[in-house]
Formats: structure tokens, sequence, C-alpha cells
């Protein structure tokens, strides 16, 4: 017990919730790797419309996930991460349609333009707390299609942006879906990772303390600006990334694309996943992605009723999300892991 | 300088209907310290109600009063049964919760009273006044919003129970010691939102025209002026209201082609709180270490 | 052993003649058709803030509904499968390849929206899906050269505002337009359809030009400024409640241009009345769908059947929404496309009879106005005609006209 918790800050990951569910020892990476060879397995056993369907999955988790390091880690809400996967979006199609770069060169010009974006944001937003940052973020969801209707002749304007289909690399004998699936796998993988050491190590614990109590946190010595500002930026790096994957995806963005809904969106499946969890971003992106679908199948009339009663459920059981009720539940013997949850 | 004055006034009337729904939100905030977001949508599903009522025969004053009550009770009703389960979660588990209601409300009156545009009545006469600046409807909006602050403001100054909301919502614990019922405070809190939420959509719907989607929009900038007045304050609410109104309108004409109007309008109210973070008539909350 | 060669080579012969022979004469099918259902998909906003067009895909399935109630088509049922995208692009694109890869639709079928449309027409034509009447009027759409499988149904916004265009340019020469638009494709359609029209002389007529968003509570700001600008001529390209709005204020304001009226936006039981009849006195438009709120087409046996038919489908609270005129003529013309291939149900034939309506008569159409597609023509309803608001009604002029 002593030993782990002294290497625990070279060995971030030793502390990750996902981690902990299955146990000590080997068998802490069983777990994890097995899910992932299921995950890469899968799309060659289902249909491509599946396959597409699932791929959308982890791009909303990519997407959640960065709202959680700022809302669930370092506690500052926001309403408007439909705007930064928007700029994600957008800045992957332009670079396509307009310059004719390949799709997989976008994803790190979108992540660095919207981390750019996010600390631009997050400077003024320092100034703000509770539901006066939810209004500022509210405004930066409202703009964004205004925004992308204005400039139409970077953004196509209303008729959007209309992409030619990415194709996979010949030799593989891959089709397009299943080659789009494993590629966004590979960033959903890379993004768990990075987050999971950002937040298990000092930053993370930077974030939580001044999400806790950024009276004693700056007493501390933490420099809660910087910080703040950080969780900002790394939060819309993720979202924009995960943007830059849904144009390549669906080969299509318009405003109509990212309405207030989309974020709105996000922040249910954040809070119906875990907010401060890396897991739970998973399970928000299967609920926004799943849900409208199976409300519309149930009733034509009413399907917003349906899905709305779906998330009252859903809080009503777990309110601290699925993986947040469930993780601390399953790992109840590893009191080290309880850190990350929020503060009532 | 006529369309000057033709946009203050238009911006004056719109900014009314904000800040009568923006006094709805200010109540449940001091009430129970939270954002509904599903305030507009109670309020137009009221506004059937009483719509309903009124193609049914009933006289337009007996069905206002009737619809008053009806929102009352349904407001500590949905406080009860769907906010109690998650008044001890997490802050956020409730935003989603008011995100829940928003859609069930939105879809419930698109499949009970269908999309199509509807008329509602005026209780006042059409006409327009001061050489066609303003319409009595518009004067009227004016009116009922004032008299709703002045009630508003009222109750939460002199009136005990005004007094045990706010203890309630500032520290339901310290609350209870002191013998206030906090559970039925907050019913009262969202009971008392749903009627100026109710007055707020009779009014607005003979303007706006009725249908689900009306509150939409009016929500946004209700919110927006209510924070910008301050959230916690009544006054600053209509007054948050009413500036984003003539805001908007002044921007629109003015400063900026009218396809970023509401972006522009936005910018500029941020500014505004960069340099006022509480709002302009709203209390810091100061917290001790 | 020969004589048992050739019996068993004719039997086979015959064998196949025969099996080939019956499966001509039950029919040719493509996915989603056999001999007992046609599987057509459908994409349409039921939630969501363009909710109100829901309304074209409940008309949709009442209609089918009641044609499988008296047969169906060439003793087929149609099977119609409709989903909520809450006109959001991405939702449209999954559920589009849901109906055509997993249900194995014949079809798509009336789907809502330019952004929803623009988000799968690629896949469609990729994959020679019918993309068939498609609910938008955007001009872009009549292009049979790029998108061979996509057509249209309404008549483009910008031939209609062309009409306007030409109207003005004759009777208004030395007019000042402003226009109120939508900030969206619907909008600016339009307003880009006036320009063309009015040619060269756009730049010097059109004085003003206000937008407004969907979310924007009222257009009172928008209306007083087009009339700052000192403009006689108003054109409002607009949604129902907005337009009513629109006419309500420029009356009380005391501005009196020639107003001219998109044509999505002309019911006089959901525009008219609410603005306040006498304030839109004078009033032009054009239509192409009888108003069913049009005390003048209330006593034909049309409207009534039309209401006979909303009635029993359970739509009674939508009998005053033009939009339900408009998708009772859209699920009309399906029908005929689908009674024409008669038992050869492939997708190229869809397209084939999509593709040769001549003169196709439907009963809600304003009379004169009838539907043709041609290999090069994909937009069925090209015709509509002028008409005036006299304070009750709507008073057709002029003649049919087809605005190119």
């Amino acid at each position: 017990m002593t030993v782990r918790k002294d290497l625990a800050w070279v060995f971030p990951e030793k502390l990750a919730v996902r981690s902990v569910a299955f146990g000590r020892g080997v068998r802490r990476w069983i777990g994890p790797l097995v899910l992932i060879v299921i995950a890469a397995a899968l799309p060659f056993a289902i249909s491509n419309y599946h396959v597409f369907e699932l791929t959308l999955v982890m791009i909303y988790a990519i997407a959640v996930l960065g709202l959680n390091i700022l809302t669930g880690y370092n506690g500052q809400i926001s309403l408007g991460h439909g705007g930064f996967f928007a700029a994600g979006a957008y800045t992957a199609a332009i670079l396509m349609h307009r310059y004719g770069v390949p799709y997989w060169a976008t994803v790190p010009p979108a992540a660095l333009i919207c981390f750019a974006l996010g600390v631009l944001f997050g400077l003024p937003a320092l100034r703000f707390e509770g539901p006066y940052l939810a209004l500022v973020t509210l405004a930066m969801a409202v703009a964004t299609p205004q925004l992308l209707k204005y400039f139409d002749r970077w953004t196509g304007g209303q008729q959007g942006i209309n992409l030619t289909k990415v194709q996979p690399p010949p030799g593989l004998g891959i089709d397009r879906d299943r080659w789009l699936y494993l590629i966004v796998l590979l960033v959903l993988l890379m993004a768990i990772r990075v987050a999971s050491n950002l937040l298990n190590g000092r930053t993370g614990r930077a974030f939580v303390a001044i999400r806790d109590h950024p009276i004693a946190a700056t007493a501390m010595g933490i420099n809660a600006a910087r910080y703040k500002t950080l969780a900002f930026g790394t939060s819309t790096l993720f979202t924009g990334i995960a943007g830059a994957l849904s144009a390549i995806v669906i080969s299509f963005v318009a405003p109509e694309s990212f309405t207030l809904f989309l974020s709105l969106s996000f922040l249910v499946g954040s809070a119906v996943g875990g907010i401060a969890t890396i897991g739970g971003a998973i399970v928000g992106g299967l609920f926004i992605e799943f849900v409208p679908n199976f409300a519309s199948d149930i009733s034509d009339a009413a399907p917003w009723a349906i899905y709305g009663l779906a998330m009252l459920l859903f809080i009503y059981t777990m309110p601290r999300g699925v993986v947040g009720t469930l993780g601390p539940w399953l790992a109840r013997s590893a009191p080290e892991n309880q850190l990350a949850a929020p503060k009532e | 300088m006529h369309q000057f004055l033709q946009q203050i006034f238009s911006g004056l009337a719109a900014g009314s209907i904000y800040a009568s729904l923006a006094l709805a939100l200010v109540m449940i905030y001091r009430a129970t310290d939270l954002v509904n977001f599903a305030q507009g949508d109670m309020a137009m599903f009221s506004t059937y109600i009483a719509w309903t009522l009124v193609n049914a025969g009933t006289p337009f004053w007996a069905a206002f009063l009737i619809t008053l009550v009806a929102s009352f009770l349904g407001g500590m009703a949905i406080e009860r049964i769907v906010i109690r389960p998650v008044e001890n979660a997490p802050v956020l588990a409730t935003v989603v919760v008011t995100i829940g209601l928003l859609l069930i409300f939105n879809s419930l009156a698109g499949w009970i009273f269908s999309y199509t545009l509807q008329e509602f009545p005026s209780p006042f006469p059409d006409r327009t006044l001061f050489g066609a600046l303003m319409t009595t409807h518009d004067l009227g909006v004016i009116g009922v919003t004032l008299v709703m602050l002045v009630l508003l403001f009222a109750f939460f100054r002199f009136t005990a129970t005004g007094l045990a909301m706010r203890a309630a919502a500032q520290n339901p614990d310290s609350a209870r010691l002191c013998g206030i019922s906090v559970g039925r405070m907050f019913a009262i809190g969202w009971g008392l939102a749903a009627v100026v939420g109710a007055t707020a959509g009779i009014m607005v719907a003979p303007v706006l025209f009725l249908d689900p989607n009306m509150m939409g929009g009016v929500f946004l900038y209700a919110f927006t002026g209510a924070l910008l007045g301050g959230i916690t304050s009544p006054i600053g609410a209509v007054a948050g209201g009413l500036i984003v109104g003539v805001t908007e309108n002044l921007v629109g004409t003015y400063l900026i082609a009218s396809q970023l109007k509401l972006t522009v309008a936005l910018v500029l109210i941020i500014l505004v709180l960069v340099f006022r973070p509480n709002g302009l008539f709203g209390t810091p909350i100061v917290q001790r270490v | 052993m020969t004589m048992k060669l050739i019996t068993v080579t004719g039997l086979s012969a015959a064998g196949l003649i025969l099996s080939v022979g019956l499966a001509c004469a039950a029919g040719q099918y493509g996915p989603g058709a056999s001999d007992t259902e046609i599987k057509i998909g459908n994409t349409m906003p039921y939630s969501g803030p363009a909710s109100s067009y829901g309304i074209i895909g409940k008309v949709d399935a009442g209609y089918f509904a009641m044609i499988n109630g008296q047969g169906g088509i060439n003793s087929r049922k149609i099977n119609f499968i409709t989903r909520d995208d809450s006109y959001s692009p991405p939702k449209t694109v999954e559920l589009v390849r849901q109906m055509v890869e997993q249900d194995q639709v014949l079809l798509m079928f009336n789907s809502l929206g330019t952004p929803p449309n623009m988000a799968i027409h690629g896949y469609l034509n990729d994959n020679k899906v019918p993309q068939l009447f498609i609910a938008t009027g955007a001009d872009q759409w009549n292009d049979p050269k790029h998108f061979p499988w996509t057509m249209m149904w309404l008549p483009a916004y910008g031939t209609e505002a062309r009409i306007y265009a030409h109207y003005i340019l004759q009777d208004l020469p030395s007019a000042k337009i402003a226009v109120l638009y939508q900030n969206d494709d619907f909008g600016k359609d339009y307003l880009n359809g006036l320009r063309s029209g009015l040619g060269d002389k756009a730049d010097k007529m059109i004085v003003a030009t206000q937008s407004y968003e969907t979310t924007d509570p009222t257009v009172d700001s928008q209306i007083v400024a087009l009339q700052g600008s000192g403009a006689d001529v108003l054109f409002t390209a607009a949604i129902p409640k907005f337009a009513a709005q629109a006419i309500r204020k420029v009356y009380d304001i005391g501005w009196k241009p020639t107003h001219f009226l998109n044509s999505v936006a002309n019911s006089v039981g959901t525009v008219m009345k609410p603005a306040g009849l006498e304030k839109g006195v004078d009033i032009i438009s054009t239509a192409f769908v009888k108003d069913p709120t049009d005390p003048h087409w209330q006593s034909t046996s049309e409207y009534k059947d039309w209401l006979a038919f909303m009635n029993k489908a359970g739509l009674s609270a939508n009998t005053t929404d033009i939009q339900a005129v408009i998708a009772y003529s859209y699920a009309q013309t399906m029908v005929a496309v689908l009674k024409a291939c008669g038992d050869n149900l492939t997708r190229e034939n869809v397209m084939k009879q999509a593709a040769s309506l001549h003169g196709l008569q439907l009963p809600m159409m304003l009379p004169g106005i009838t539907l043709s597609t041609g290999p090069d023509d994909f937009l069925p309803v090209k015709q509509m005609q002028l008409e005036k608001f006299d304070g009750t009604t709507w008073k057709l002029f002029g003649e049919v006209m087809s605005g190119t």
C-alpha cells in the first residue's frame, strides 16, 4: 500500500479510476487490454451502419471528455462546448476543402486552434462563476451559428461545406467506415491516456483543488488563474479534436449541425456518464448518440419527451452519473481513488 | 431622430417581455439557488392552458386567474416530484434535470396542442400610442411587469415567508434549525416562479403568437437580462431585460448588420459583466475562509 | 443416353424459362420492394425548433395509411418509415444510412430542410438511392446532371422571387425596395432570387435589407429600420410567425409600402388573421396550392375530401396549416409515381417514372397548375399565380406563371 502511494507520481496511471475497477497487479492491465482488443475487433463483426454509429459515439466521447476536464475536474461550467466542437470541425473542413490538406493532417491544427480559443476564452472567464459563467459560455454556443453563417466566404454559410469522402489506404483491403472507426478509436485511446496522466498527476490535483477549495488552493501556492485557463484550453483542445474528427467522418459541416442543443447534449452526456470521470465520457457518448434514436422509435409524436424522461431517470438513479456512482462502488476498497469525486 | 425613438420604444417593448420572464428566473434563483432552464417552456405550457380555457369560452380574466392557480400548484408539484430527488445531488445533476424538463414540456405541448401557430387574445385594446411609437399592449406588458416587480420585491423584503424563503435558499441547515420548513419554502418558490412565468407567457403570447417554441429565444434573452441585472435582484432582472431589449435593437440598427446583432449584443453585455461580475444590481457573495 | 440428355436439357431449359417468366410476372424488385410491400424512408424534424414542419411527415404517414386501407398500390402496402432528425445534419446522415443499409428502403421521400438534404445527397447519389420530392425549395436542387437521383417538388424560392421582381419592373419601375429575410438558405434564396430578377437594377432598387434569426422573439426592430430607409416596396421572406409580426408592425407604425409576401407565409388562418385581417389588405403574394383557411376554397369538394382525410388521420388540429395541404400533394405525387412503376419496382424505374410526369393534376393544387418533369427537369411544380389579399381572402390575378 505504502510503496504504491510513493510511486504514485511516477506511474500516475496506476491511480486511474478505470484500472481500479479491475483490481491490482497484472489483473489491472488485463481488463483495459481486453476492452481495447474487443473494441478494435468489433467493427469487423458488425454492419457498416453500426460501425458508423459507434464511430460517432467515440467522437462524442472525446468531446464529452473535454467537458469533463473543465466542468468535472475544474468546476467551471460550460454551456458552450458545441462552439468549440464547431471550431474544430470547420477548421478541418476548410483545410480539406479549400487547401486540399489530407484529412489526418487536419487534426493537429484543429487541436491547436481550439486550444488557443479555449485559452482566449478562459481568460475573461476567470472573472465569472456559476450562472454568470454559464451565461458567457451560453453566449458562445448561441453566437456560433450566427458567426458561421456570417463569414460565409470561408464557411460556405448556411449551405455548409460538402467534403469529399475520405478513402482508406488502398493496400489494406479495409472499407471506409472501418478505417475511420479505427482511426477514431486510436485517437480516443490517446485522449484517454493523456487525460488520465494529466488528471491523475499534479495538474489534475491542482484542478480539483481549485474546484473544491479555491481559497485554500491559492493559499497553498497554486496559481488559480493559470490552472483555470489551462483547464479551459485543454478542455477545448479535446473537444476541438472531436469536432475535426466529426467533419472527417460525416463529410459535411453546416451551422445547423452546431446549435445550442449540441452544447446542452454534451453537458447532459457529461452528467449522465459521470462528470469527474474519464470512463464516464464513453457512457456519455453512448447516451447522447443512442437515446434520442431510441426515443424517436418509441414516439414520433413527442420524441423529446422520452429523451427528457430518460435523462431524469438516469440522474435520479445515479446522480453522480453512471461511472461516478458505479465506479466508487466498485472501488470501495481503494480510498485513494475517491480523490476525483466532486465535493457536495 | 424618429427612427431612434422608434427603436428605443420597440426595444423597451421587447425588453419588457424579457424582463417578465427574467423575474421568474430570479424568483427561482432566490428561492432555491438554481437556474431553471425549463422556466420558459413551463411558461409556454401555462399559456397553452390559458388558451384552451379561452377557446372553450372562459372570459379572459377568469382564464388568467385559473391558469395562475394551476401554475402555482403545478410549480409546487414539479418541485416536490421532479426536483426533490436531486436536491442533495451535485448542482450539475439539477441542471440536467431542468434541461430534461425543458424537453418534456416542449415536446408535450407540441403533441397535445400541435405546432400550428395560434392567436392569443390581448386584454388591452388594439391601439397605437405616442404617434405609433408603441401599442397599448406593449404598454400593458411594461405595466404588468412593473406590478410583478413591486409585488416580488415587497414579498421578499417585507413578508415573513419571503424572509424564510431567502433563509432557506442561503443556508438550508441553519434555516431548519430556526424551524423553517425548507422543503415547503422551495416548493412555494417554484410555485411562485411558475405564476410569474405564466403571467409572462400570457402577456407575451399576443405579441409573439403562441406555439411550442414561443419562449425559446425569449428564455435566452431573459437569462442574459437576469444575469446582467444581477441574478439575485428583481429590480436588476427588469432593468437587465429592458437594457437587453434596447441594446439589441440599437446594435442591430446602428452598429452592425442584423446578421451579427445577437452576437455583438452578447459581447457587449459580457463586457459589462467583466467589470461587474455580479451584475449591475447584484450583491457579490463574500466567502469567509 | 442422348435421348435422356436431350430430355434433361429440354426440361431444364423449360424450367428456366418458366421460372424467369414467373419472376417477370411477379415483378422486378429493388431493395425494399416485394410482392406485398414497398418500403419508403423519410426524415423529419419532429422535435426541436423546426418541429412545426413535422406535420408534413404526419400527413405523409396518414395518407399512405389511407391508401393502404384502400388496398395499397397495385396490391402492395406502403411501409412508411419516418424518423426524427431534429433538423440536425449529422443525425440525418445517421438515420438515412440506417434506412438504406439496415431497413433496406426502396427510396427516400420528402426529407425536410436544405442542410439535412445537403448532408445526405452525396451518399444517396453515390449509392443510387432515389431522393425524391425533398421538402425544400432551395434553387440548387434541380440538377439532374450532377445529382441524377435527387428530385425537388416545391417551386424554387428564387423562382418565386423572380416573379415578384418581374412584377416590380413592370408595374413599379422606380420602386425603392426593402427586404426582410430569414437568415438562412430559405431567406437568402429569396433575396438572391429578387436580385437576379431585377438584374442590373438590383443595386439601385434594393435600398435596405434586414435579416432575423428564428431565435429572435420579434422582428419589430427590423421593420422599423426598414421603414427608416425610405423604401416604398417591402418584400417579406419569412416563416408564418415572423410574417404575421411583420405585417402587424408595418401597419402599426403607419408605413404603407407595396408589400410582397412569400408563399410559405400567406395562409389566411395562420398568418393573415393573427396579424389582423385589416392590416394585410393589398398584400401581394403567390400561391400554388389552395389555402385551407380561404373561404373561397372551403366550398369545393376537393377541400372537403382533404378535410375528411385530415380528420380521419387524427390531424384535426392542423386543418388550418397550409403545410398539411402541401404534404397531401407530396404524398399524392409519390403514390402516382409508384402506381406508374407497376410491377417494376427497381430504384432505376422509380427514378424514371418520377422523371416522366406529364401534366399531373392534383386536387389541392390551384386550377391550371400541373406537375411535369423530364430527364433534364427535376422540378415538378414550376408554376405559381399572383394573388392579392382583400381583407378576407386572397384574390388570384394574372395568369399562371412559370418563373424562370
